[in-house]
């Protein structure tokens, strides 16, 4: 299952950002990775999702595993969408 | 491979493994384990997350409270990267498979993420890189802890790999165990640098990365003469390199053969070569090179390195050493520069918006009346033992030098009184190093003995460029037109009026600028050992005719870019060898 999304936060996927991808991920007991053109990282690992460049604008497709896979996509998305709660 | 281009600031070429030195000072040593160490080691790892993960958590939520949640929640993302499976699973393979100890597992794992991350072009997720560094930083000092590697403990020789070395720390290096180093920032004329030349030392700076680029443990080259440092080079670099030491070392040794001939035109006119000093140990080497004195003795390093001022008797020990190692030959002292990039417990303390134009050198001096006649008393006193001149540096107004010589006046009438033998006759000159000075010489040539063109300041002073900042170090360059002029300006005022002038900063040590300086009618050069030789070769391979042709038409140019080519043109044809490129 996929869902694709748009960074839209000034500063991009820095450090705080991804730390709630991680902790966001980690509530949901399937496997998530992100991809960002030919690169995939596993959403749940923080060293990986920290060496995705992804700056504003940058195009992210979600893909999640497992039973609770659409509501792991629907709580990533408002994430990213509601700009990681800050700007 | 990897090739880093940065500043030379110190000439000659050296292979050997890198240490680097971060930022505490903690050397990480790629040390082998045994197999039978691996767990135990692990171990040791894995108490050293555990404190780490401890002081994150409490540092996250302190900061939280007290200054902010966003801030607090940088160290919560610190603490999940340092417990990522991920991450402590590197670490681990890099213990098992390569039998390396944590120290170096860790910090080779966060230097990999540092490159990855300072790759990235967007700069807020470029600066991850400080967070990597904070973590590794974090985690050595817990693996590390009391028994830190200091580079006493090296075994064999290695050259040095840091952000950044302060000029007491390259001062203080043994070499014995280092034979060269490289750093992140720094320019050309930098005092670390100048301390580098000094000890003879091959250095780069400016390299921006280098010491993270650096694991430590591998092979580099360092090339002072073009500025690069070569990582881990291949076969046939090596060999190229290998072929090059030798050329370099048969020039080198032609060039030594010079040191017993005058340092005299093919027409006769003689130039005076002396070596600028920081300690009076060098004094040899600068005879070793061919210098006829010592035209510049840079005494601020006696204030460096200490809890407390020196006393009269550190500076007369001092200088009494450098004149019997003189053997009869002049020397220049400079009293105490301190103040801008070089400081000590006393001028560190406050932070000045504008260091370079603020309180330092000749204006601290005056300032602080008691530091400064326990100098001039020990100059003096000096000056019985040899022949002895004084030198006062960043003069700016005539003020200052009235103020100076009248304390150095109450010294004397203090060692008449108190029968202290000392040179009635002690010539008392100026640095010519602000603009103000270069611009009017006229009335400072009256009441001074001799001028010493400081060109580092000079140019930084006139072209308004921060040697220091690696940014515009590129403009920094005393071929500009306005520089020439100013150098005009001082040599027709001393002619005029009598007096000696001789240049002293690194412009002087530039083979590239003899002929334009010996024939705006400059009569010494003072420069770092190291460039004697050469300075010299340049000397006699000319005559004044030629120089005063060529100084003649520096003049008229317009660029520092239209004069650098046609002195490097000029210096080319004159000493092919010294010049050759690659």
């Amino acid at each position: 299952m996929k869902r694709e999304v748009t960074i839209v936060n000034r500063q991009g996927m820095h450090a705080r950002p991804a730390m709630q991808i991680v902790e966001t991920s980690n509530r949901f007991a399937g496997p998530i990775r992100i991809h960002k053109g030919g690169t995939s990282v596993d959403a749940k690992s923080i060293m990986e999702v920290l060496t995705l460049e992804a700056t504003q604008g940058t195009h992210l497709v979600f893909e999640a595993d497992g039973d609770d896979a659409s509501s792991a996509l629907e709580a990533l998305a408002r994430l990213v969408e509601d700009k990681f709660y800050e700007d | 491979m990897q090739v880093l281009k940065g500043i030379p600031v110190s000439p000659g070429v050296i292979q050997a493994p890198a240490v680097v030195l971060d930022s505490e000072e903690m050397v990480i040593p790629q040390r082998q384990i045994r197999q039978g160490e691996v767990e135990s080691e692990l171990q040791r790892l894995s108490d050293a997350i555990e404190k780490s993960s401890a002081e994150l958590n409490d540092l996250s939520r302190k900061v939280s409270e007290t200054i902010g949640e966003q801030l607090g929640e940088i160290f919560k993302v610190h603490h999940a990267m340092l417990n990522s499976a991920q991450l402590q699973g590197e670490f681990e393979q890099t213990i098992r498979e390569q039998l390396l100890c944590p120290e170096y597992a860790v910090s080779t794992v966060l230097h990999g993420y540092a490159r990855r991350f300072r790759d990235m072009k967007d700069p807020y997720l470029a600066e991850r890189v400080q967070d990597v560094y904070d973590i590794e930083r974090r985690l050595l000092r817990h693996l590390i802890g009391a028994k830190r590697e200091h580079l006493k403990a090296l075994d064999r020789p290695h050259i040095l790999v840091a952000h950044d070395l302060t000029p007491s720390q390259t001062a203080a290096l043994d070499r014995s165990r280092i034979l060269a180093f490289a750093t992140d920032v720094g320019g050309r004329t930098s005092h670390t640098a100048i301390v580098a030349r000094a000890m003879n030392i091959p250095a780069v700076v400016g390299l921006q990365s280098v010491s993270t680029d650096t694991n430590g443990g591998e092979e580099v080259i360092i090339d002072g003469n073009r500025g690069l440092v070569i990582i881990a080079p291949d076969a046939e670099t090596v060999q190229r390199y290998r072929t090059y030491m030798q050329q370099a070392q048969q020039l080198e040794s032609d060039l030594t053969s010079l040191r017993d001939l005058p340092a005299v035109t093919k027409d006769g006119h003689e130039v005076t070569l002396h070596g600028n000093i920081e300690f009076p140990q060098e004094v040899a080497t600068c005879l070793k090179r061919g210098a006829t004195g010592i035209g510049l003795y840079r005494t601020e390093f006696l204030y460096l390195d200490r809890e407390e001022d020196p006393t009269e008797e550190d500076h007369y020990e001092a200088y009494a050493e450098a004149i019997k190692l003189l053997q009869g030959r002049p020397i220049t002292i400079r009293t105490c520069d301190l103040g801008a990039d070089k400081f000590t417990h006393i001028s560190g303390n406050e932070i000045e918006r504008n260091p370079f134009l603020g309180l330092r050198s000749i204006r601290y001096s005056l300032q602080h009346v008691d530091l400064f006649k326990t100098q001039l008393r020990a100059i003096l006193r000096a000056s019985a033992l040899g022949p002895v001149r004084i030198l006062f540096p960043l003069i700016t107004n005539l003020r200052e030098l009235r103020h100076a010589k009248m304390l150095l006046n109450d010294v004397r009438e203090d060692f008449q009184e108190e029968g202290i033998p000392f040179d009635r006759d002690m010539k008392v000159g100026i640095m010519v190093e602000v603009p103000s000075v270069a611009i009017l010489p006229r009335q400072f040539a009256r009441e001074c003995d001799f001028f010493s063109i400081g060109t580092n300041d000079l140019v930084q002073y006139t072209l308004a460029v921060d040697r220091l900042n690696e940014r515009v170090a590129g403009m920094f360059t005393p071929a500009h037109p306005a520089i020439v002029t100013l150098i005009h300006n001082v040599v027709q005022a001393a002619k005029a009026e009598g007096i000696e002038v001789s240049v002293c900063g690194e412009m002087g040590g530039d083979p590239v600028f003899t002929l334009l300086l010996v024939g705006l009618g400059v009569d010494t050069i003072s420069t770092a050992a190291t460039s004697i030789p050469e300075i010299k070769k340049m000397v006699r391979s000319t005559s004044m005719r030629q120089a005063r042709r060529v100084a003649n038409k520096v003049l008229t140019l317009e660029s520092d870019r239209e004069i650098a080519t046609y002195l490097n043109e000029v210096a080319r044809q004159i000493i092919p060898e010294a010049f050759a490129e690659e």
